[in-house]
């Protein structure tokens, strides 16, 4: 076995077949719901049916992207110890959406952030501006995304000139728009529940596979890490490796850190699923599902990063085309050969089409049902068939610009477009998400400030940045305009927004107590929230 | 629904108001915040105390425990071990203080009314 060829071990035509086979099981399960998606609940929701553990599995293959997968295990692999500082910040997370968010949002909305805000404050206002926040978020995800299926293209089916790795994201964006428009939430769902399994399964054998020629021992495995990476290793078990040189890149850490807990219980995609279940109870059992699934894969990536240090090395990992994204392909080659890589790849890729397709969904949800039904119609579209019209010409719109956007974005850092979209979330959404279900006085121009403030804070000061420009890794290396010294926004731009929430609703009298009584005892007891569908 | 310009008014045929002042819901409501918010701040005061450490703390959480495993392993594979158990003392709390509490409110609404939310569509805005 020549690890240096690395990636030249991938059999391209194996690699498609698997995937392929994925992709035939998940139209035809999607074929088969999409008989029972007509209405805008189906569509939107999947009538409110999964149960807790379905949407559980399902949320966690929504959540686990490819940045997740390959990122993490990469980072750990060639940086050490930091690439798992990430994964913890993405399960403590968690517990932001179990206690304060997930129960009381599936009790007073329908679908969308949009349908919580409104309850008690001016619809027009609230949901254009959730709306938009929405699809910032999403779109910036959706970029990481398709930008990510790229660089695998070239990893894992050899693909290596521009015009065939476009190609590789016009077919993976078209497959995606399939799933959304003609499954709807309900297909969607499956397609993640499929790719959950397959993912966890697939890190699960490696990981056992690698502890096994350790002799299931963690300390020989760290051992045999830092053996491998020479001079260098020692530090891989330390933190610092990537945020530990300087004073300006230790604060850049706490300020990831503090979006990547924040953002989570903000992403609209994640909130979305919270709906597709019948109940609080069972959107409580989806998260307890979701935290235990989330947090043993992101075990298993510890195990796979420092066994690709180990069994691969960082050199061969850095030097592979993709580059750290290569590692856990590279391991699955050295553990088992051409087979386990073109499951690997096949797994990888499955997770780029249901992520990519939850966040369709919830992108075109959010345009369809704030936008125009309840802005541009005014909420008197009782005409759902329309609304529903409308919701998959939107997925296509966005389909196609995510086509578009990962094509020019081909190349891009994809960790940095994940955070970024982390940081949105944080300051956009969940201060007004808590303020909304929490805070009796807040108003329209509460949440208007906090969302638009939060938005604008966090953008500027992404595209006056390091990370946008004045650096060497930055999007624009040759030109200088950066002055903000962090690469995340989150430190400032959080805070700033829960702030200008405050302010925002102090300075208005806008009060609704009434309707807050009505919200505060429906989102606590589930009065009145919506039942599932039967068909 | 009336005009979208403007706040929505309560749902009628329930007295809101009075079910939020009620002895019961006010239970319910100091029972749910008693328990989630001292916990949040706990778990985000250990997250943060982790992730400082990790970027000030560079020569404690490198001290090696035992063989190759070190301080920042162990710190790290604890904040898992919290996360887990949170959630399950947050399983535990609710099933035994809130669901019992809560679903009494919602019988006692849900029986003195018309439903408020039955149809699939026009729903409850």
């Amino acid at each position: 076995m020549n690890l240096a060829q690395g990636i030249e071990g991938s059999n391209a035509a194996l690699n498609i077949g698997i995937f392929a086979v994925f992709v035939v099981i998940t139209l035809v399960i999607v074929f088969r719901v999409s008989r029972s998606s007509r209405t805008a609940v189906d569509y939107y929701a999947a009538g409110h049916s999964f149960t807790g553990a379905q949407n559980g599995i399902a949320i966690s293959g929504d959540y686990m992207s490819a940045a997740s997968f390959l990122g993490i295990a990469g980072s750990i692999a060639v940086a050490g110890y930091d690439g798992f500082l990430y994964s913890i910040g993405f399960l403590v997370a968690w517990l932001v959406a179990l206690l304060l968010v997930a129960e009381l949002l599936r009790n007073t909305g329908r679908y969308t952030m949009g349908d919580v805000l409104s309850f008690r404050m001016r619809q027009r206002q609230v949901r254009a501006a959730s709306a938009t926040s929405t699809l910032v978020v999403s779109f910036f995800y959706l970029l990481a995304q398709m930008a990510g299926a790229g660089g695998l293209v070239a990893l894992l089916l050899g693909v290596t000139n521009k015009a065939g790795q476009a190609a590789v994201i016009a077919v993976v964006g078209a497959i995606m728009i399939l799933y959304v428009i003609i499954g709807g939430m309900r297909g969607t769902t499956w397609v993640q529940i499929i790719k959950a399994a397959m993912l966890i399964i697939g890190a699960a054998v490696m990981f056992l596979w690698v502890l096994g020629k350790y002799g299931f021992n963690l300390s020989d495995l760290l051992g045999g890490a830092v053996e491998r990476a020479g001079d260098a290793g020692e530090a891989l078990l330390n933190p610092g490796g990537l945020y530990g040189a300087t004073g300006t890149s230790k604060l850049d850490f706490v300020s990831l850190a503090l979006a990547l807990v924040f953002g989570t219980a903000g992403l609209p995609h994640i909130l979305m699923r919270f709906y597709t279940v019948p109940s609080a109870k069972e959107a409580r059992k989806s998260v307890v599902w979701a935290i235990w699934l989330i947090g043993i894969f992101y075990l298993f990536t510890l195990v796979l990063g420092y066994g690709a240090g180990a069994l691969v090395g960082a050199d061969v990992i850095t030097a592979a085309p993709g580059g750290q994204n290569s590692a856990a392909p590279l391991l699955a080659y050295a553990l088992g050969g051409t087979v386990l890589l073109g499951i690997i790849a096949a797994v990888a890729f499955a997770t780029i089409l249901a992520v990519v397709a939850g966040l369709t969904i919830t992108a075109s949800a959010s345009f369809a049902h704030d936008i125009y039904a309840n802005i541009i119609k005014k909420g008197a579209a009782d005409d759902k068939a329309a609304e529903v019209r409308v919701a998959r010409i939107t997925a296509l719109v966005i389909g196609a610009l995510a086509i578009i956007g990962g094509i020019a974005a081909n190349g891009q850092n994809i960790a940095f477009l994940v955070a970024l979209a982390f940081a949105v979330a944080a300051s956009a959404n969940l201060p007004t998400i808590l303020y909304s279900l929490f805070w009796k006085r807040f108003n329209t121009s509460g949440a208007l400030w906090s969302i638009y403030g939060g938005l604008a804070i966090c953008v500027i000061l992404i595209v006056f940045s390091p990370a946008v420009s004045g650096g060497e890794k930055s999007m624009f290396p040759s030109v200088d305009f950066a002055w903000f010294p962090l690469a995340n926004p989150g430190i400032v731009s959080i805070p700033a927004a829960f702030l200008l929430g405050y302010v925002g609703t102090v300075l208005s009298k806008e009060r609704n107590e009434a309707k807050y009584a009505e919200m505060e005892v429906r989102s606590l007891t589930g009065a009145g929230a919506e039942k599932a569908v039967v068909h | 629904m009336s005009s979208t310009d403007q706040t929505p008014p309560p749902t009628p045929g329930v007295d809101w108001a009075e079910i939020q002042q009620s002895a019961e819901f006010r239970e319910l409501r100091r029972r749910l915040r008693g328990w989630v918010f001292p916990m949040t701040v706990a778990f985000l005061v250990w997250y943060m105390l982790y992730v400082v450490m990790s970027s000030y703390a560079h020569d404690f959480m490198s001290t090696k425990l035992w063989g190759n495993i070190n301080v920042a392993l162990v710190f790290g594979l604890l904040q898992f071990v919290s996360t887990f158990l949170i959630t399950g003392l947050y399983v535990r709390f609710t099933n035994r203080k809130i669901d019992p509490l809560a679903d009494k409110i919602r019988h006692d609404i849900e029986g003195e009314t018309s439903p408020v939310a039955t149809d699939t569509e026009g729903g409850v805005r």
